[in-house]
Formats: structure tokens, C-alpha cells, sequence
């Protein structure tokens, strides 16, 4: 019997906490952690005290054993960690959740992941001490130290290589905004971005402008999955795992950028892994979510799940095919990392649930199998696809 | 000092590219980059090269991610490249930054060392247009004063001739 986790594990709630500004939480950030564990089990109608794991990434603080403490669970029986810092680990996160559902490891284990960084300072500053030790101490002294600058020249190599055009990065970004403006969640709601806001936005670094960096965010997020036979007890249209996917190509982490692969998002080995689970291949996608830390990861992204070819990327990758209901590849339509919110991603996964319940601010119909990328440019990355019943 | 072989006097500098402020390097507690840290103090540029294959590596490892070999050796190697990419800043991140922008970070591939790539600032006018495949050279910046003092590998473009 094939190995595969395809249909097997459904998610059945979604939480989520109102999303603030970086360092606006009115809350601790592991109060807000058992906020949306809780709004998840309540948007399910399950009792929270089924719950028996928890999976996160990105060195989430808000331990599983402390989250089953205060929610007074019966027993903990599965505590993942997704190795990798950023939103690498967003879709590897919920595929191990599915293993260990799959697998009769555990029988309702929540994905969740809380930021707070009023609490706990920002990514987007670099060290402030006074000596640096190891890998650092060859980047941080030459004024490149956040992500933003270790990321900038991959996306140069990138259009140095392939000749794709910095158009792109600007499609990206504006379509992010667009799907905010019909989202009254978002952090941007009510700030369209048009295209001479984003050609004369700054610089941060070349070749990024400033609309082409994520937002950092305070807030959680949380997902429940529970075995696909227990799927339809719950109150809303379940989302199944048909494939997911985590990893990096040949020496993706070879220190201060020796990478062999360079100008990619890293994704090259691990969307494969993804289809062949799920059975489908890019032409079967409908929506994608596509994580932006800076939209120029979106863009190989795009390409390295091969919703298009290098060749094609400058005329596919437009503004028209990107918006939601009519683009020939909606993506990001809940405003993404860029204009919704920035939590570590997780909020990707939930757009495209709402995309399968049909209740997107930004809903495409019909939509029916939805591919999340997790991550771009670090290591590792991750990816998944989820669908409708009528995908199983 | 005297200079090693293809490096000379005007590669050797204590004027400082960026403001100071920043986090200072100095060798790992581990004493694996030390060797490239005590060359870069003599103007010297180090890489690392494996026993077993002879390959070249950088950044510095323990082991040899081709043939798995833990004897490594370290190569000095002629301190020239070609720039890989770039990328020119202009927010800073740091308050030591702050009146330090725009400047400029390049990756610069070593033809002469199997291609590793090494990150460091591009002197000279930050605003001025960048080539990759532009050749380079290195440029000694040492800072004496720092405890423990350091030399930072930075690049300029090449004299053509
Ligand atoms: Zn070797």
C-alpha cells in the first residue's frame, strides 16, 4: 500500500484573534495563543478539552505543555516543533499535525502560532551588540543583517538570471492591497495601494520598495485537524489534506550565501513532493497563498510550484491574473503577509479554508484544490495543498 | 607590514566604509574561523580547501559536504572575484546606520577558489551602477583600534588595463 497521507486528516475549525499593529496587542502573547486554540474549537463545535496536541514553527514561545496546563486538558500526547525560523515552517507545521492524526499518534491536535512583539521585539532590526561570533560575523559588519537585506540578493540574481522582470514584485504587491480593501479584517483595510503609490514608495533595499515587505503583526492564529472520518461532525465544510510537503533543495543552508541554487525560493524539490501526495499537479490549482515575506520570494515561488515558467512569469505574473474572482491565479485574497496580517503565515492556511467554505472576502467560485507556500528563500520551506469535499 | 603577493599598498585601508557602531567580529569560540580572522589582519584572504578532494568551501565548515573529509586545510587564495549580486540599502536597521545610508553589500564569487562566494560592501560611490560579472578586488579594512581588532574583506571594482 502507497505511503501517503492524501485525504486522511481534515481541518474542521479555524481561530483566529484580531489583529493588531507590531507591538499593539492589548494582550500577552500566550493569552492570545489559548484565544485562538479556543476560537478554533469553538468555530468547529468541538470541546476544547479533546484536544491532545499541538504543533508549531518558527520557535513559537508558547509551549504545548504550558497551552494543555492552562486549558486544563485531560492529556498532551503530541508536542511538535517545525525546525527553521520565519514561515518556512507554516504548512510543514499542520503536515506534521496530519502525520500524527493520520497516523493514530494523536486525535485533535491544533496548529497554532502567536506573536507579540511588543512583548518581545521585532525581526526587522538588526543585532544591537557590541560583538558577533560565527556565521553573523561575516554578514552583520557589512550593514547586512535583517531579512529583508538577505533576502534582496537572490531576487537580483533572479532577474539577473532569468530575465524576469521587477514588474512582477509591483503585480504582487498591489494585488495583496486589492484583496485587502474587500477585507475588513486586514490591517490595510481602507488603504488602497495604487501603482504610483508603489513606484514612488522608498526604497528599503534594492530591489525591494517598501509595498514589497510584510507587515510585522501582533495576533494568533490556530487550526484544528481531526481524522477525515471525523470530518463532517463538525459545523462547517471540512478542508483535507491532499498534500503537503517540506524541505530544501541540495545545500540550500551552505553558510554566508554559498547556496549552489541561489536566485530561488528553495522550492524547487519540495513542490513535487507535494503534488505526487496529493495526486495533482499545478494546472489542478486554483487559488494560491503564497507566503510573502517580500514579494520577491512570492514571485519564484509562483514559479517553482510551476503555476508558470521563468519564460512565462513576466506576462503571467500581472496584476490582472493575480486578483480574485477573475485572475487567471488569484493569489494571496485575503491580503496576505503584505496588507491582511502578518502571522507567520498561518493566516494563508485559513483564507484558503474560507476559500472552501465559501466565505473568502475575495471568494473565487468553484475553487476546489488550494496550494499554500510556506516560507520563500529560507530554510526550509513548506507547502501544502488543501480541498473540497469534492477534491477527496 | 609588508604585503603579500598581488596585494598592494592601495588595497590596504583604515578609512571604515560604514559608520561604526555596528557588532564587531571576532572569531568563533570554537576556533573554527580563526585562521581566516589572523589572515585577514595580515591582508591576507583564507578559504578553506579539503584534503580529501581538494575542493574549496566557504563559509567555514567542519566537514567537507562532498566527500565528508574533516581534514580541511586553509588556502590563501589571490583576493579578486567577480560580483554575484548586490543589493544597495537605503533603510537602515541599526541606529549606527542611520546617517550611513544608501550603501551597498555585493556577493562576490571567487573564480580562483571554485566559485565560493564571500559577502562585503562595494566601495566607492554607493549611487553608481552595479554589473554583475564586474570584476573586483579586495580591500583591506583594518579597524586597529577595536579590541580584539579585525579586518573587514571589502571590494572595489578592478583597474582594468
Ligand atoms: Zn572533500
Amino acid at each position: 500500500m502507497a505511503r501517503t497521507m492524501r485525504g486522511q486528516v481534515a481541518i474542521v475549525g479555524v481561530g483566529e484573534t484580531p489583529y493588531y499593529r507590531h507591538g499593539q496587542s492589548p494582550d500577552a502573547e500566550f493569552k492570545l495563543a489559548l484565544a485562538a486554540v479556543l476560537a478554533a474549537c469553538d468555530d468547529a463545535g468541538m470541546d476544547p478539552h479533546e484536544i491532545d496536541g499541538f504543533a508549531s514553527f518558527s520557535n513559537d514561545r508558547n509551549d504545548p505543555p504550558r497551552l494543555a496546563a492552562a486549558l486544563g486538558l485531560p492529556e498532551l500526547r503530541f508536542s511538535n516543533m517545525q525546525w527553521g525560523g520565519g514561515g518556512g515552517g507554516g504548512s510543514g507545521a499542520v503536515g506534521n499535525a496530519a502525520a500524527a492524526v493520520a497516523t493514530g499518534y494523536a486525535d485533535a491536535v491544533v496548529v497554532f502560532r502567536s506573536l507579540a512583539q511588543g512583548q518581545f521585539g521585532r525581526f526587522g532590526r538588526g543585532p544591537q551588540i557590541p560583538r558577533i561570533q560565527g556565521r553573523p560575523a561575516f554578514t552583520v559588519p557589512y550593514g547586512l543583517m535583517s531579512p529583508a537585506q538577505s533576502f534582496a540578493m537572490r531576487v537580483q540574481r533572479l532577474f539577473h538570471e532569468r530575465h524576469v522582470s521587477p514588474d512582477t514584485l509591483k503585480a504582487v504587491s498591489l494585488a495583496a492591497y486589492y484583496h485587502a480593501q474587500q477585507n475588513p479584517r486586514a490591517i490595510m483595510h481602507g488603504r488602497p495601494l495604487s501603482s504610483e503609490d508603489y513606484d514612488n514608495s522608498r526604497w528599503i533595499v534594492e530591489p525591494f520598495r517598501l509595498f514589497d515587505c510584510c507587515q510585522e503583526n501582533d495576533g494568533a492564529a490556530a487550526l484544528l485537524l481531526v481524522p477525515a472520518e471525523r470530518a463532517k461532525d463538525f459545523k462547517h465544510a471540512p478542508a483535507y489534506i491532499l498534500g503537503v510537503a517540506t524541505g530544501v533543495p541540495e545545500r540550500a543552508a551552505a553558510g554566508v550565501h554559498n547556496a549552489p541554487d541561489y536566485a530561488t525560493s528553495n522550492f524547487k524539490s519540495v513542490a513535487p513532493h507535494m503534488y505526487d501526495m496529493a495526486q495533482l499537479g499545478p494546472h489542478d490549482v486554483d487559488v494560491a497563498q503564497v507566503y510573502e515575506n517580500f514579494t520577491g520570494g512570492v514571485v519564484m515561488s509562483i514559479i517553482e510550484n510551476g503555476l508558470c515558467t521563468y519564460e512565462e512569469a513576466n506576462d503571467f505574473i500581472q496584476y490582472d491574473n493575480l486578483i480574485a474572482p477573475s485572475g487567471k491565479m488569484p493569489i494571496n485574497t485575503s491580503g496576505g503577509n503584505l496588507a491582511e496580517c502578518y502571522m507567520h503565515g498561518l493566516e494563508l492556511q485559513i483564507e484558503s479554508i474560507r476559500q472552501i467554505r465559501g466565505d473568502s472576502p475575495n471568494q473565487v467560485a468553484n475553487a476546489n484544490v488550494h496550494l499554500i507556500a510556506s516560507g520563500p528563500m529560507v530554510e526550509p520551506v513548506s507547502g501544502m495543498l488543501l480541498g473540497s469535499e469534492a477534491t477527496r | 607590514m609588508s604585503l603579500p603577493q598581488h596585494v598592494t599598498p592601495s588595497q590596504v585601508t583604515d578609512v571604515a566604509y560604514l559608520p561604526p557602531g555596528l557588532a564587531q567580529p571576532s572569531p568563533a569560540g570554537d576556533g573554527l574561523d580563526a585562521p581566516y580572522w589572523g589572515a585577514a589582519l595580515q591582508n591576507k584572504l583564507m578559504v578553506q580547501q579539503c584534503n580529501g578532494c581538494d575542493r574549496f568551501l566557504w563559509g567555514p565548515e567542519w566537514v567537507c559536504h562532498a566527500c565528508h573529509c574533516f581534514d580541511l586545510r586553509w588556502t590563501e587564495v589571490e583576493p579578486r572575484g567577480r560580483i554575484y549580486s548586490w543589493e544597495r540599502v537605503w533603510h537602515p536597521v541599526h541606529p549606527a546606520l542611520t546617517n550611513g545610508c544608501p550603501y551597498v553589500v555585493v556577493l562576490v564569487e571567487l573564480p580562483q577558489a571554485g566559485d565560493v562566494r564571500m559577502v562585503g560592501n562595494l566601495l566607492g560611490e554607493p549611487i553608481d551602477r552595479i554589473e554583475i560579472g564586474a570584476e573586483v578586488e579586495a580591500v583591506f579594512e583594518h579597524h586597529t583600534d577595536a579590541d580584539p581588532p579585525f579586518t573587514l574583506v571589502q571590494w572595489r571594482r578592478a583597474e582594468t588595463d
